[in-house]
């Protein structure tokens, strides 16, 4: 008994763990459930416009970092004549040109490519901003901290502050103090941070990138992010000075959070940098691909293949699927086949030739070469030798009947060539020799079993869904496993047998 | 309704295919000892060490140089048969029921020639009837005489009495007969008909053709149930101590009657088929769980064994 119940449990074992590995899979990785699921990816590109003063000039693109809502699949540049390197600096990353001398105007291309991925989060803050020390004239000094005193008074953290300076910045009827201290700032922005400064709020200025498909000459739109300490924990929002409205994260990529500038030029004047994007929609599993390249994360699975053996795999990982519906049309159905596993790999040829050409050429071989193999039973042949002239005889009639479909026009009989030939001859002696011991009745049974079988595999094994589930998911491997031993341990009666016994229940 | 409900088969105990298989085979039948029963030569052997009475063996044939010499086992005999050891399923087997001056008959009166006869053994020697295909062995062996209490139960062949013996104790019996549409074989999926034999008495209980009821031979249109098998006390008796001398749990014996000799063991099958069932108008699984609910100390001796399977086994 102890027997059974390790088996049981060795079963719900490795159901759990399939089932378990594959759910993993699909939230860790992403992989969607089903085939042809598309996922957004960005592409933008950055043009940087400068005129060179015939020096040797070094640029500095701020690039952006991973951050909630994007992740970051790849990024290249353009610049014919120009080193090029990808560098961080205080955890901000930058594309950096490079040349010896350079002479008028200049273009630069950046471009880079994010996946819109809802799993990805912003990177965890490690240190405030440091606080500036910015110089007013005296009259917008005075005016600045009334309106720091009044802020203060109205709200509770750092925040709420900012918020409460928006209020003001942005009322409808600007107040005295606000004019007076516009006059020295050239736009809100400045004015925000330069009061957040007094305020001794930590703060920075982020330039935003509005992503929409198709958009070209954008500019950043200059946010700021207010930083606060809580508990050790530092916690960070955006704001933009021209509305006191909360900032909308989607479609919103933060792409200079450097806190300087976006650009960094020497050598050059008139820099411009304008961004351009267009949206592509991509099957989701070719995004995450492209995405676990970065990030090596696919390490364990078949997708680190070369690509010419994934897709050799590709067909061995759905062969259990095609064993699995053996075990149940045998255990389950009572199905007499010819072979255990002939009609699996018959189905397998299936999906090679496509359904109606494989069945039509499956029955004209084995026709044709029971035919043929009726004469050799004459000859009294020792096995080993009489199956050998089958396999070259099967390998004739494919090589005719190829030659014939071809002249005929009908290049669908070429694909005959993929049946497996040794597999063909040992149906064929299989069946010539249940011909003459059973005769044609067990013959067309086990034959019509087989087909059927076969038929039924190669719907499973064909079927869009199923191959991408069980390529995708390894775990589903122990999940057939788990079942294929489940139906070895099952002592009910098969169908087949319902009514073979009918006569026997139907008695009294 | 073509099915029938598989609950209602449940309660009348009958036995299905995927149980038979690891229930009882897998269980029972140690795979090492198949060879002492998918070999007839071994079974022979056995048997004889066990006392259990077989046709006569004249010879044995295992090597192509000693094809030549098979005359010498045939010449002065009324019949012979000769049959490879590890043929399945009644594949390759010739009988030769008439010999005239060195002219051999068939039961059907064709004529085989001496030759003919030698290539037989050669293609039972090159394995042409073997499971696989492996080289085998052709054993002679001397005609069965049959009984004439069969006249006109079976159709051009010999009938034979299968009695499934379950650890020892036999459990049910069938009687198989053979028809035109089983050409002259006696394998019930090839047509042969199949009368259940009450375990008691030797009688006929219900009879099958193609897992279906009938109640005359399709060829004789003789009545099945006045079938009676004469000396079923000894067919029955050594059918159970099959049991000791194969080890074999759940086991198949094929039984012949000889008008001189009397029972004596034809074959014996690992993997006995399920329409004994439908023969016997009964499901086995009760039978078999009551010799299950005994244990293996019971210490009772083939002739125990009978007498408790006569006592329960009734019908």
């Amino acid at each position: 008994m102890n027997a059974r119940i390790f088996f049981y449990l060795l079963v719900a074992g490795l159901f759990t763990l399939g089932l378990s590995q594959t759910i993993q899979r699909h939230v860790a990785f992403d992989i969607p459930w089903m085939p042809g699921e598309t996922r957004t990816i960005w592409n933008i590109d950055a043009k940087i416009d400068f005129e060179a003063d015939g020096r040797e000039v070094i640029a500095s693109l701020t690039t952006p970092k991973v951050q909630a809502g994007y992740l970051q699949l790849s990024q290249n540049a353009a610049s014919p004549g120009y080193g090029l390197s990808f560098i961080e600096e205080n955890s901000v990353p930058q594309a950096q040109w490079t040349i010896r001398e350079a002479n008028g105007r200049q273009t630069l291309y950046y471009n880079v490519q994010f996946l819109a991925d809802s799993k990805s989060t912003d990177q965890p803050i490690n240190e405030m901003p440091p606080l500036l020390d910015l110089q007013y004239d005296p009259a917008g000094q005075t005016a600045g901290a009334e309106i720091i005193n009044d802020a203060l008074k109205t709200s509770a953290d750092a925040f709420s502050f900012t918020r409460e300076l928006l209020k003001v910045l942005n009322a409808e009827q600007t107040s005295q103090n606000v004019s007076l201290v516009l006059n020295d700032n050239s736009s809100k922005t400045d004015l925000l941070i330069s009061l957040l400064n007094k305020a001794k709020i930590p703060s920075k200025k982020v330039g935003a990138l509005y992503l929409e498909d198709g958009r070209r000459r954008q500019h950043l739109q200059p946010l700021v992010e207010v930083f606060q300490e809580k508990d050790g924990v530092i916690t960070s929002r955006l704001f933009n000075a021209d509305s006191v409205e909360a900032v909308d994260r989607s479609n919103l990529l933060l792409w200079d959070q450097s806190g300087k500038a976006l650009l960094e030029l020497t050598g050059g004047t008139n820099s411009k940098v304008s961004f351009s994007m267009i949206q592509q929609e991509q099957p989701a599993l070719a995004a995450i691909l492209q995405k676990a390249e970065n990030e090596h994360l696919f390490n364990f699975s078949i997708h680190s293949l070369p690509v010419e053996d994934q897709s050799l795999f590709k067909g061995i990982l759905m062969i259990p699927l095609g064993v699995l519906i053996v075990v149940i049309m045998r255990v389950l159905i009572g199905l007499k086949t010819s072979g255990t596993f002939m009609p699996v790999l018959i189905a397998m040829a299936f999906i090679q030739t496509s359904l109606l050409t494989g069945l039509i050429g499956f029955i004209l071989l084995v026709a044709v070469g029971l035919f043929i193999r009726s004469y050799l039973s004459h000859l009294n042949l020792l096995l080993v030798s009489r199956i050998s002239t089958v396999i070259i005889m099967v390998i004739l009639l494919i090589a005719m009947f190829g030659v014939l479909s071809y002249k005929l026009g009908l290049t669908e009989g070429l694909k005959i060539t993929f049946f497996p030939m040794i597999i063909l001859s040992w149906t064929i002696e299989r069946m010539s020799v249940l011909w003459e011991e059973e005769g044609a009745k067990d013959v067309i049974a086990q034959g019509g079993g087989s087909l059927i079988v076969a038929v039924l595999a190669y719907f499973a094994m064909s079927n869009e869904v199923t191959r991408h589930l069980m390529f995708n998911f390894i775990g589903l491997q122990f999940v057939v496993m788990a079942l294929v031993l489940l139906l070895g341990s099952y002592t009910g009666y098969r169908l087949l047998e319902l009514r073979r016994f009918k006569p026997l229940a139907d008695k009294e | 309704m073509v099915f029938c409900s598989p609950f209602k088969l449940r309660s009348k105990g009958i036995m299905g295919m995927n149980q038979r298989n690891s229930g009882y085979i897998g269980r029972y039948n140690p795979r090492k000892l198949y060879p002492l029963v998918d070999n007839k030569l071994k079974t022979k052997i056995i048997a004889r060490e066990a006392d259990v009475t077989t046709p006569a063996l004249l010879g044995v044939i295992s090597m192509q140089a000693e094809v030549e010499g098979v005359e010498a086992y045939i010449k002065d005999t009324p019949g012979f048969v000769i049959k490879p050891a590890k043929g399945s399923g009644g594949k390759g087997i010739l009988v030769i029921t008439k010999i005239e001056n060195g002219r051999y008959f068939k039961p059907n009166g064709s004529e085989e020639s001496l030759s003919e006869i030698k290539r037989h053994v050669t293609d039972i020697l090159a394995g042409l009837f073997s499971l696989g295909g492996s080289a085998d062995v052709a054993v002679v062996e001397g005609l069965i005489q049959f009984d004439n209490a069969f006249d006109g139960f079976s159709f051009e062949g010999v009938p034979d009495v299968r009695v499934i013996v379950f650890k020892g104790f036999p459990v049910m019996a069938m009687m198989r007969l053979s028809t035109a549409a089983s050409d002259g074989k006696a394998n019930l999926h090839q047509g042969a008909v199949g009368v259940g034999v009450d375990i008691t008495t030797g009688k006929a209980l219900h009879a099958v053709q193609f897992d279906q009821p009938v109640k005359y031979h399709p060829d004789t249109n003789k009545e099945l149930a006045l079938l009676e098998v004469p000396k079923w006390e000894r067919l029955i008796y050594l059918a159970a101590s099959c049991y000791e001398m194969s080890g074999m749990g759940y086991l198949g014996t094929d039984m012949v009657l000889d008008r001189d000799l009397g029972p004596m063991l034809l074959e014996l099958n690992a993997r006995p088929g399920l329409a004994i069932q439908i023969a016997n108008g009964e499901g086995i699984l009760p039978r078999l769980k009551l010799i299950e609910s005994l244990g293996d100390d019971h210490g009772m001796d083939a002739e125990e064994r009978v007498a408790f399977s006569k006592k329960h086994f009734s019908q």
